[in-house]
């Protein structure tokens, strides 16, 4: 489904509204609490029930092939960068927890702010091949980028059989 | 209409879509533009939007040069064989040379990469791919583009790009509406990127409910990078080569790791191996050079994603559906079975959501395999797309007009699936386009190629008229009945949406037909696209949420034209398993080992085809004749 909102969880908040990706979570007008407003186009990609503060968000499977009474729950942790499923079948045989990580990181400090790196040399720019930390980073060494001409290659018109 | 105008002036790079080729942009061109204006407008929130909006458990597209593992024209090679020869190399290679050091800085950024805990490299899956926790990607490189960017505008539907008006086929930034307030927004820019996606939904989908919206790419995927390209008259390439999906069935949920990694394979219902039955018919089809039945399976070579298709489709029309994934020996460990729902949950989490549904427990049970309706998109193992200019150092002269990644418009360029010819760049290689083409467009301003821009108040006028042509006409049209969908002067987005997918099925190959189409049928198709085209202009929108399915509706539908128009334009059946012509059963290379291009004229709507050469990679010392690398 698509996704589907617990009356009594929600509180209306639009968190969900603000980050789905196919513009189908919307307010309703009468009970001011978002919906799924078109089912068939949701991936269920779980990006509103991750963002929901309230937990209110669930899925329930494509009714169109998936019958009733199963339940994939996520918890995201932003700050202790995991994540935790739990994946309960329908016939209650399957009952799974499974953490993983979604960063090594602390949010955003690691990437740089390009406009205050030093700026790149004339040198840098008028050479058409090489990108932001290039050559450094492509084998972390101090080896330049492959070319025709390094590599020992040609391009040819035809077939290559 | 009651709607404001909002303009954005003096944008120096407009990145129109930021999937991962467009963050990859937005990003890289701050380096090369620290004092340039670097505007993002997206359809949804960058933070979960494109294909990875969900997260990934693998990143396809990585050399490894750094651990010894593979140069750059391992994987051209690779690619070319794998789309049956039909690759732009010059950017296949201009790709891979540059990958790896995306995923380097990923890493550096907070990407969990799982690493061998022998060798201390990253843990490959396949040959090309590493293993990651990825359910963050798409938040991690957004956050990238956003420190780069002046300006994030989510939620802009970008439907047109502005032309400039004092130089022909030269760009002059893009409109589009908030989805939100529906204001009308006009970015005016030296250069535009579009990074927008490929599509889906644009071939009647198996599923009959709720369950269209588990299509294998992301509905939101609206085809509006070719849309939107297409419109400005970019010419593009290759857009016959749809792909069809082997997935587990209906969920759609990915096969890599569980081939790959966890050394699953397929079976026929009587459990027994199906697949090389069908190579030696198949290798008289496509020839020898394609697809050696003796030495090439026997040895382990990759064998073609379209070619084993083939053989599941001609196995299930043979009576001895469904295919299964043999999952039960590998799931015994415990560890492999963990990582078998980890790579739903990293990438396809309503996978997850179906076995639990259907009590699958793949551990006792071997889950069906499936063919899925064709998709057209250039990143994943197909490559739809407008025709670029490649880099100066590889590119021959027929491939090469000064800025990479640049279309055959002034100052538009390309990344990911906009980009045609440049087939499993995936997403590390999408975000590697994006970086490619981020400095070409500097370079292209810095050279005052974007000077003397002039765009008339007229341009942007009648485009805002254009744009909510649908709302005016439903207020027009809709007190003529009592309530309901049906109405005699209109069609809503999801009834146009329906047709399209019928006749895209019907007449170029989808599901229902097997794939199979010729040129009779294709002829039909375009006749009847026509009609479509015109109710276009009769379309309704009865709220800001319907007009944004009526654009994406207009951009899917441009790009089925332009599958149609390749299709019948390519007389042979190049890639069997993805589609077939039957009134040319054969792969030819006599006439056909070349790239498809097309043009379609803005003003009359009129198609040219053309057929531009194909140039390959030779190792220097090696005249003539070539086999693949092991």
């Amino acid at each position: 489904m698509p996704t589907f909102v617990y009356m009594t969880r929600c509180d209306g908040c639009g968190h969900c509204v603000d980050i789905c990706p196919s513009d189908i979570m919307h307010i309703d007008d009468k009970y001011r609490r978002a919906y799924n407003i078109e089912p068939n186009m949701c991936w269920e990609c779980y990006s509103c029930v991750k963002a929901c503060p309230h937990h209110a968000i669930d899925v329930r499977g494509y009714a169109d092939f998936a019958p009733l009474g199963h339940s994939v729950r996520v918890d995201r942790d932003e700050e202790k960068g995991v994540i935790a499923w739990r994946i309960k079948s329908r016939n209650g045989e399957t009952d799974l927890n499974l953490l993983a990580p979604i960063t090594t990181k602390p949010w955003g400090q690691e990437i740089p702010q390009l406009a205050d790196v030093p700026a790149p040399t004339q040198e840098h720019r008028d050479n058409d091949l090489l990108l932001f930390n290039e050559p450094k980073y492509i084998r972390l060494d101090e080896g330049g980028l492959h070319t025709l001409e390094s590599n020992g290659l040609i391009m040819k018109e035809g077939v290559y059989h | 209409m009651a709607y404001k105008t909002i303009v954005e002036d003096n944008i120096d790079v407009l990145v129109a879509g930021a999937g991962l080729g467009g963050t990859g942009a937005a990003w890289e061109a701050r380096f090369w533009g620290q004092d340039k204006k670097i505007v993002i407008a997206e359809k949804a929130n960058i933070n979960r939007s494109g294909a990875v909006a969900q997260g990934l458990y693998a990143i396809n597209c990585y050399m490894g040069t750094r651990f010894g593992e593979n140069n750059p024209e391992d994987h051209v090679r690779y690619a070319r064989m794998d789309l049956m020869g039909m690759v732009r190399e010059d950017l296949a290679f201009d790709m891979a040379r540059h990958v790896d050091s995306a995923v380097h800085q990923f890493e550096e950024w907070g990407m969990p990469i799982m690493r061998d805990s022998k060798t201390g490299a990253y843990l490959r899956e396949g040959r090309w791919q590493i293993m990651i926790h990825g359910e963050s990607y798409k938040p991690l490189v957004a956050e990238a583009a956003t420190k780069s960017a002046d300006k994030v505008y989510n939620r802009i539907c970008v439907t047109h790009l502005l032309m400039d008006e004092s130089k022909e086929n030269r760009v002059a930034g893009a409109v589009g509406f908030n989805v939100r307030t529906g204001n009308y927004h006009v970015f005016k820019s030296k250069t535009v990127i579009v990074g927008a996606g490929g599509a889906s939904n644009i071939f009647k989908p198996r599923s009959v409910g709720e369950g269209a919206g588990r299509v294998w790419y992301a509905p939101w995927s609206s085809g509006s990078a070719y849309g939107l390209m297409i419109q400005a008259g970019a010419k593009m390439t290759q857009m016959e080569n749809r792909i069809v999906l082997a997935r587990f069935k209906d969920g759609y949920g990915p096969v890599g790791a569980y081939f790959l990694h966890l050394k699953t394979y397929t079976q026929n219902c009587n459990g027994e191996e199906y697949e090389s039955k069908w190579f030696p018919a198949l290798s008289e089809m496509v020839g020898k050079e394609y697809l050696d039945t003796e030495n090439q399976h026997l040895s382990h070579k990759p064998i073609p994603t379209c070619l084993r298709n083939h053989a599941l489709i001609n196995e299930v029309n043979a009576g001895r559906g469904p295919i299964h994934m043999v999952t039960m020996h590998s799931f015994q460990d415990p560890h492999l079975e963990e990582i078998g729902w980890h790579n739903f949950l990293g990438m396809t989490v309503g996978q997850a959501v179906l076995w639990a549904a259907t009590d699958v427990n793949p551990k006792y049970e071997n889950p069906e395999l499936t063919t899925s309706e064709p998709y057209v998109m250039g990143s994943h193992a197909t490559g739809c797309g407008a025709w670029c200019s490649g880099p100066e150092d590889v590119s021959p002269d027929e491939y090469f007009w000064g800025y990479n990644r640049m279309t055959t418009v002034e100052g538009l360029f390309g990344a990911g699936d906009a980009v045609g010819g440049t087939p499993h760049a995936f997403s590390s290689g999408s975000f590697t386009e994006g970086r490619l083409a981020a400095k070409a467009a500097c370079k292209y301003i810095d050279d005052g190629k974007a000077n003397g821009i002039t765009i008339s108040e007229k341009q942007i006028n009648d485009r805002k008229e254009e744009i909510y042509k649908p709302m005016e006409h439903y207020k027009v049209y809709r007190n003529d009945i009592v309530a309901g969908t049906v109405n005699p002067n209109y069609i809503n987005p999801r009834q146009g949406l329906d047709r399209m997918q019928k006749m895209m099925d019907e007449y170029a190959g989808g599901v229902t037909v097997n794939y199979m189409t010729n040129d009779k049928l294709l002829n039909i198709g375009l006749k009847k696209m026509k009609t479509l085209e015109e109710d276009m202009e009769k379309i309704a929108a009865s709220d800001i949420h319907e007009l944004l399915r009526a654009w994406e509706l207009k951009h899917r539908l441009l790009a089925s034209e332009s599958v149609m128009q390749h299709t019948l334009f390519r007389k042979e059946t190049r890639w069997p398993g993805y589609y077939y012509r039957g009134d040319a059963m054969k792969l030819d290379d006599k006439n056909w080992h070349v790239l498809t291009v097309s043009r379609r004229d803005p003003k009359t709507g009129e198609y040219t085809m053309e057929k531009a050469p194909l140039y390959h990679l030779f190792d220097e010392d090696h005249e003539g004749q070539e086999g693949e690398a092991a």
